[in-house]
């Protein structure tokens, strides 16, 4: 017996294999209650209860869902409404952190001190109680829609949320949109190209740079193409209500809103970080090289910055992902609000709580490898 | 002194305001604006604030309604604890506050400080539960700041050693227990705390034999401490990653044991090195606490809402939270003062 404490080896072995041991253990005994309480409760274990009605109704949804669809469909209503505050979310908090962070830097004073306020105020308050000022604020100190204010020619802020023009045929816009976000990857590459061709042979090609925003007519011409529409529903009080147009609830707003100035100062913060940690000497050569201030950021700094913030920021982009499950809180229907409302109507605590638990991990785990490989890609290239 | 401010003053603008004629042109839109956003708040806060009356006169003003937080203050600081005993949160708030100050200097942490966090936890619940001569406040009584304070401090207090111990087997050469400790601490930083709450409070129940129960105030506490001991596994890591390789090889030189290795050298070094980054996690698991009010417990932000669902003064949220706002802001903005002033003691000392 003492031997085998001596050899390290063994030794190694022996605390691996009472760890692994007890872990199991905990897990079958847990395990096993799990199995006798559901019993006990008559509750069927098991994902049989997807097929079932749901029987609720969803506020907002981004595919037609009625009450008497399954839960599999609400719950898929919930993913994508998860997906949709997410994805606007972090652009917009990625882009204000940005320009934040910046701010921060400024050689103006009240620029600087201004946004240090705006990070030190964000920062300390926790979000849940962002979020419920921000929607109390939506739904409480806005007018009726009686007496809705029109802040823009034919956009309507009231308590029943914002209501914006949208264009009739959306299929038109939808291909345009789809055009710009290819020509945007194109052009991605294509500057990128030149980058290269430039460090390779030392030859600027200013006309080629020019150029290469041509590839933006794609998007307009595709919309020329269809149909070249320019009409636009109004948003019209009708009664109680707007009729026409798009209609961004409070609730929507109050979490998008929130979860955007939140996250942005944490953005703020990592964007002054990785521009900082950039040694003056860097500025400095950049500068006497001759580069002008665009090329001096966007050829010297930017990339040694981006290779220091783009880990913290995926740890943001994550967050602000994860955050915006506290959609439950003020009746945003996402993936938690509407895999919480299954919970209390079919008492499948186990299926639904693992299932929040799964579709979060997948989330995580594609943020990630997206993160990971443009880090890879772009911003970690040792020389 | 005041001339040569007179003197100065147009200089300091000239540099820091109007330096540039695109960063004139900001300057004079910003103090316009932040003059307008002034005049707001001065106007809402004192001028057509109301300090006196019920919740008509303030439907009728248009400003900051002060009867509210006189009325509601007690409910939303103490939720449903006993009226005659409220000196008793009261007390042990501050004796917390008073431990906590005392633990501020580095210096100060040793085994001392144990018996003395020890004492505090003993005298904390005796005066928030009763009992030995006070009469006895369940639970479920509990709520408001002290709940919220308690939820944080345990949560910070009995996470840590358990992040130590994940950190540690995630760094060990134990493949099995290491794999353990990464899917452990993958898995908690990869969901929302929202799921690991709904865990607590549908879950758990199901995992315990018949009979046998917790409290949901025990359980949600468990929670929060099984979700922060991930993160603060991760900030551990990287200052035990940071400890030069000499360290060991010296300890190992010394005929140290692993255990006494890492007791004695690594992990005090290390903890040293994240203090800052553990201050950091400690205040956004502060913020964190407030989720609680989704499974229902009584903490400082659901008081709150409680007391703004009074029929009698609804719609006065903004005064509410503002005023719950500034709490949580005095708790965090100290705390991350804190941070930095030991960032800058640290950074001092090894030069």
């Amino acid at each position: 017996m003492f031997n085998l404490l001596r050899d390290e080896k063994k030794r190694a072995l022996l605390i691996q294999a009472s760890g692994l041991f007890l872990v199991l253990a905990i897990f079958g005994y847990l395990f096993h209650n799990t199995q006798l309480n559901l019993e006990k409760q008559n509750i069927a274990t098991g994902f049989g209860f997807f097929e079932l009605e749901a029987g609720f109704d969803i506020g907002e949804a981004l595919v037609e869902y009625w009450s008497d669809d399954t839960y599999l469909k609400a719950l898929w209503v919930g993913v994508l409404n998860t997906l949709k505050v997410s994805i606007l979310g972090n652009i917009f908090a990625v882009t204000l952190g940005v320009l934040i962070g910046l701010g921060h830097l400024s050689n103006n004073w009240l620029v600087k001190k201004l946004c240090r306020s705006y990070i030190e105020i964000v920062r300390n308050i926790p979000l849940l109680l962002q979020l419920f000022f921000w929607y109390a604020l939506l739904t409480e100190a806005l007018p009726a829609v009686k007496q809705a204010m029109e802040i823009l020619p034919s956009v309507y802020l009231s308590n029943r949320g914002l209501n914006i023009p949208f264009p009739v045929n959306t299929a038109n816009y939808g291909f345009s949109l789809f055009g710009f976000i290819v020509a945007l990857i194109i052009f991605f590459f294509m500057e990128r190209k030149r980058d290269l061709k430039q460090i390779e042979t030392g030859v600027a090609k200013p006309l080629w740079e020019k150029l290469n925003y041509t590839i933006f007519l794609i998007p307009i011409l595709i919309w020329a193409l269809t149909g070249a529409s320019t009409e636009f529903e109004i948003p019209k009080l009708v009664g109680f209500n707007f009729n026409g147009g798009y209609t961004l609830t409070p609730e929507f707003t109050a979490l998008f809103v929130g979860l955007v100035i939140y996250t942005a100062a944490f953005n703020a913060e990592i964007t002054r970080a990785g521009i900082q940690s950039i040694s003056k000497g860097q500025w400095e050569a950049a500068h006497s090289l001759g580069l002008s201030q665009r090329d001096t950021v966007k050829i010297v700094i930017l990339p040694q910055a981006l290779r220091v913030m783009i880990p913290p920021l995926t740890s943001q982009v994550l967050n602000l992902t994860k955050n915006s499950s506290l959609a439950v809180a003020i009746g945003y229907p996402d993936f938690v609000s509407i895999a919480n409302t299954t919970m209390n109507q079919t008492g499948q605590a186990v299926e639904c709580v693992f299932m929040i638990m799964i579709v979060y991990l997948t989330f995580s785990l594609l943020t990630s490898i997206f993160m990971n490989w443009f880090n890879k890609k772009f911003a970690l290239v040792e020389r | 002194m005041i001339q040569s401010f007179i003197n100065d003053f147009p200089k300091w603008l000239k540099k820091n305001l109007f330096n540039t004629p695109v960063n004139s042109v900001i300057s004079i839109f910003i103090l316009a604006l932040l003059w307008k956003a002034i005049e707001k708040i001065f106007l809402w806060l004192l001028v057509n604030s109301v300090w006196t009356g019920t919740a008509a006169t303030c439907r009728q003003a248009d400003g900051f309604c002060f009867p509210f937080l006189f009325e509601k203050v007690r409910f939303i600081i103490y939720g449903f604890y006993p009226d005659g005993q409220l000196w008793r949160p009261t007390l042990a708030m501050l004796l917390l506050f008073g431990t906590l100050f005392y633990s501020r200097i580095p210096e100060r942490w040793t085994k001392k400080l144990v018996y003395t966090w020890f004492g505090f936890f003993t005298l904390f619940f005796w005066l928030m539960r009763g009992g030995l001569g006070l009469p006895i406040v369940t639970n479920d009584k509990w709520g408001g700041l002290p709940l919220t304070l308690m939820l944080a401090t345990i949560g910070i207090i009995f996470s840590y050693p358990l992040g130590i111990v994940l950190a540690l087997l995630r760094r060990s050469n134990l493949k099995i227990l290491k794999t353990l400790s990464v899917l452990y601490i993958e898995l908690i930083r990869g969901v929302p705390l929202i799921s690991v709450l709904f865990m607590s409070s549908v879950m758990f129940p199901l995992f315990l034999p018949e009979g046998v129960n917790f409290d949901k105030l025990l359980r949600a506490q468990i929670a929060i401490i099984l979700f922060v001991s991930a993160y603060m596994a991760e900030v551990i890591r990287g200052g035990l990653a940071s400890i030069d390789k000499g360290q060991y090889e010296a300890a190992h030189t010394l005929g140290l044991s692993y255990f006494d290795t890492m007791r004695l050298i690594i992990v005090p070094q290390a903890i040293r090195i994240v203090i800052p980054p553990t201050v950091n996690t400690a205040i956004g698991m502060f913020k964190d606490t407030s989720l609680v009010l989704i499974i229902a417990l009584f903490d400082l932000l659901n008081t709150t809402k409680t007391a703004l669902r009074d029929p009698e003064w609804l719609g006065f949220s903004l005064e509410a939270y503002v005023f719950v706002g500034l709490i949580y802001f005095v708790f965090c903005y100290v705390m991350s003062k804190y941070s930095q002033g030991l960032e800058s003691e640290f950074g001092m000392k090894e030069r």
